[in-house]
């Protein structure tokens, strides 16, 4: 019964985050209040959705790491379209921004796809271009509070249900990647393409297609997270979610979503973001410097991936495995 | 060509004649799990004298290699070297004992230069223990010049053609002063001017008195260039001596030999509609105008050399690599496969040669790794339906008896036999016209073999259309109705009822046209 509690990475994953949870209750209770646990997710919320589009890029075996300058960005172009036009309707922006952020997924996509450079290549250098172009349509200025309207800075912050619409779009996205991911031939083949393209091909999956598909869609999550940031925090420049990129493949790596592609789920890119969100909100309260958060984070990376390591090596063996069936 | 043939002729020392060996092999065996590579065989190399090694693929020709240049180490038997017996633990072991191989896709450092080629792990130093480059580049150029190859020794290996490159693995070799050489199947990718050119060294080679190791598939080569002869068949030495002794004739027939151990399933082949016919298929670079038909419930085996363009060609037919010219028509209707999922659309199915890399999905349950090329009828309005496709895979993989404890299970703890019995499952739920299996049964052991046989036969019974590249003539004897043979990209012969003999795929196969006796 134990083992088959503790089977999947994911149980794990929870069981470690409960833990953490009920060791910062025990000392500092109010960490635990509904109000401050709603405020730890909502401040997750933008790390959960670019860790769920960097989660089926990573299936593919590729790497996504433009994703934090693809939010800087679109938030830019946004905020800049909102001084221009500050009666265009939020869901108008919205559509911008998606399409903004799924464009240069796009671009990602297609330089991996027909170009066939190293997905870490491509992503690296489009980061960097990326930041750029951010410097020089803003020309390095500032877009702050007061510039933006205020119908564009209220919707992230609106309370529905008792929750931020932030709050609300991560859970919505969270819900429709466990439909794609497990419910559709597309999911299917992010699943095939990084478990075995050669395999893949011979099937009749288009690998670089699929490859394209996967950053299209964590592009428009970047763009998507990269007006809701714009507008929480009311302020867009150059420098926005600086190495948030690192925080994004963090996420993914402790949640159990194998770099070397073909394994992974929703629930655990998931639960990989909220351990990282946990750590950073519960360090302060708990009086520990921030740097910490860094060892723990990295700590955190590296006993996952081990464990990863270890629990697929089991998997080698084939009589243990027949031995246990039959118990 | 002839005047050059006689030159050599004279020139060929017969001080070598009656002389000691300088290798010797005996009674060396080597067994893999499963399968024994070779069972007691013997081998001569004589100084100054070229000795072909001939079999077919799978006679243990490259297991010798394996096992004079250290890399593999025998079960049982002995080396010998000039009397003295010896072992190689390591291929240093080998390359200190005067062996070396050049290979066919020769072990170089592309980013090197030549000099740093030849001279790599032995460079001459300078008195501060750094490497005397000036002493290197000269000594580079005399071994090139001693072999009578014009390379700059400063030009990095990249820069080279691959006879060059064979050029300096021959230079390599000489700078180890080796005194054995291997070459396996130099000729192989070389055009007409670079083969003269290699069969000229070799000639180089023999009058410095190395003993040289030939393997060839090519008899108009070895008849030309070797002085001795050594046949292996399915791990064991059928046959050696002097090649002016033995015809062309008498050389296959001791490489096919006659004993098919093997049993094959019966079959009265019940032929249906033509299903597939191929109008000039061809490739820039790989194969050339392939034609032929395919009726329902036939198998059409495809022969040939290793590199004969024929799973080139099936990637072709299946939409992996693009065609230059030709069409295809299925059931009369022509049919464009430019795609994997249009050709498995079109119904055609490719079971390629490594399964475990080109086959299953690690990561994925059995279920849905017999689902994947049918996710368009498991699913409905884009959605997938879990419960068809582990229905579609029960159904399939009972019809394969396959052994899993769930179709829930992870494919990766399957054994290799069922993981076979997955990939297979997973193409006949697409419910092909035509199957394309690609070396069914290589790597696999004599049991596993009679039930992939046993079981292509069934798939022909029930109407299917079989094509089977296989490199074992045992295996395309016992299994076609009809053999395609091909060579150099092209369709060599085609053969079918008493035409159908070793005899005949090995000549076709190796291009011999005229008979020598």
């Amino acid at each position: 019964m134990i083992r088959l509690l503790f089977k999947s990475r994911e149980m794990i994953l929870g069981a470690a985050i409960l833990v953490l949870v009920a060791a910062i209750a025990s000392r500092f209770p109010a960490f635990v209040a509904p109000s401050n646990l709603a405020n730890v997710f909502n401040d997750t919320a933008p790390l959960i959705i670019l860790a769920l589009g960097q989660m089926v890029v990573i299936l593919t075996r590729c790497i996504d790491l433009s994703v934090a300058a693809n939010l800087a960005l679109t938030g830019m172009a946004v905020a800049m379209l909102n001084t221009v036009m500050p009666g265009l309707p939020v869901p108008l922006i919205l559509l911008v921004a998606l399409c903004l952020g799924a464009f240069m997924g796009l671009i990602n996509g297609l330089l991996v796809w027909k170009l066939d450079i190293p997905p870490i290549v491509v992503t690296l250098g489009t980061m960097t271009i990326f930041r750029g172009i951010i410097f020089v349509i803003s020309g390095g200025e500032w877009i702050n509070a007061h510039e933006m309207s205020d119908t564009f800075k209220a919707f992230p912050r609106a309370v529905m249900f008792g929750l931020p619409v932030l709050s609300w779009i991560a859970i919505a996205v969270a819900a429709g990647f466990v439909v794609l991911v497990g419910r559709t031939p597309l999911g299917r083949a992010f699943f095939a393409v990084g478990g075995n393209p050669h395999a893949a091909v011979y099937t009749g999956i288009d690998v670089g297609r699929t490859q394209c598909a996967a950053y299209v869609l964590s592009g428009a999550l970047a763009g998507l997270t990269g007006y809701l940031w714009v507008a929480r925090y009311a302020v867009a420049y150059v420098d926005i979610a600086a190495g948030f990129e690192l925080e994004v493949v963090a996420a993914c790596v402790i949640g159990g979503i194998s770099i070397a592609g073909g394994i992974g789920s929703v629930g655990g890119a998931l639960l990989g973001a909220l351990f990282l969100g946990i750590v950073k909100n519960a360090l302060p309260v708990i009086h520990i410097s921030p740097f910490w958060q860094l060892a723990i984070s990295g700590s955190a990376i590296i006993i996952a991936v081990a464990f990863n390591a270890t629990s697929s090596r089991a998997k080698g063996r084939v009589i243990l495995k027949k031995a246990e069936h039959a118990l | 060509m002839v005047m050059l043939a006689k030159g050599i002729e004279d020139a060929s020392p017969q001080s070598g004649e009656g002389s000691a060996p300088v290798l010797s092999l005996t009674g060396i065996s080597k067994s893999f799990p499963g399968v024994k590579a070779l069972s007691g065989v013997a081998l001569d190399l004589y100084p100054g004298q070229v000795t072909a090694l001939v079999g077919e693929n799978g006679a243990g020709k490259s297991t010798i290699v394996k096992i004079l240049t250290g890399i593999y180490q025998p079960d049982d038997g002995q080396i010998r070297i000039n009397g003295e017996p010896m072992s190689f633990p390591t291929a240093q072991d080998a390359g200190s004992a005067g062996v070396t191989a050049i290979h066919q896709e020769t072990v170089l450092f592309d980013d090197l230069s030549v000099a740093e080629n030849i001279f790599i792990g032995h460079a001459p130093k300078t008195r501060f223990g750094l490497i005397d480059r000036k002493e290197m580049t000269r000594k580079a150029k005399a071994l090139l010049e001693r072999i009578g190859a014009q390379i700059d020794p400063g030009v990095p290996l990249r820069d080279l053609g691959i006879a060059n490159k064979h050029l300096v693995a021959i230079a390599r070799a000489l700078s180890i002063d080796a005194r054995i050489v291997i070459m396996d199947e130099p000729t192989a990718s070389l055009s007409h001017k670079e083969i003269e050119e290699t069969y000229e060294l070799v000639e180089r080679l023999k009058a410095d008195g190395k003993a040289i190791l030939f393997i060839s598939h090519k008899f108009d080569e070895i008849f030309r260039i070797a002085d001795r002869y050594t046949v292996f068949r399915d791990g064991e030495m059928v046959g050696a001596g002097k090649i002016a002794e033995v015809g062309e004739r008498e050389l296959v027939k001791l490489m096919v030999g006659r004993s098919v151990d093997q049993v094959f399933p019966k079959r009265t082949p019940q032929l249906g509609e033509e299903v597939l016919k191929v109008v000039g298929y061809a490739h820039p670079t790989e194969f050339e105008d392939i034609g032929f038909t395919l009726r329902a419930g036939e198998i059409l085996g495809f022969y040939g050399l290793v590199g004969a363009g024929r799973s080139e060609f099936m990637q072709a037919l299946f939409g992996i690599t693009k065609p230059s010219k030709g069409a295809i028509r299925i059931d009369g209707k022509v049919a464009v496969t430019r795609t994997p999922n249009e050709a498995i659309g079109h119904g055609i199915v490719y079971v390629p040669e490594d399964r475990g890399k080109q086959g299953v999905i690690k990561g994925l349950p059995i279920f849905q790794n017999v689902s994947l090329p049918s996710l368009k009828q498991t699913s409905r309005n884009g959605f997938l339906r879990l419960a068809e496709e582990f229905t579609l895979a029960r159904d399939y993989t009972q019809r394969l008896d396959l052994r899993a404890a769930a179709l829930d299970q992870d494919i990766g703890e399957l054994s290799g036999g069922n993981q076979q019995k997955v990939v297979i499952a997973k193409w006949l739920a697409t419910k092909p016209r035509v199957i394309i299996l690609d070396e069914p049964t290589k790597g696999i052991d004599i049991g596993s073999k009679a039930a992939v046989h046993e079981f292509m036969a069934e798939l022909a019974a029930g109407g299917l259309a079989v094509i089977m590249v296989s490199s074992e003539i045992p295996e395309i004897l016992g299994m076609s109705d009809r053999v395609i043979v091909m060579r150099e990209g092209r369709i060599a012969a085609e053969y079918e009822g008493a035409d159908l003999t070793p005899e005949h795929l090995v000549r076709a196969a190796a291009g011999i046209t005229e008979v020598r006796t």
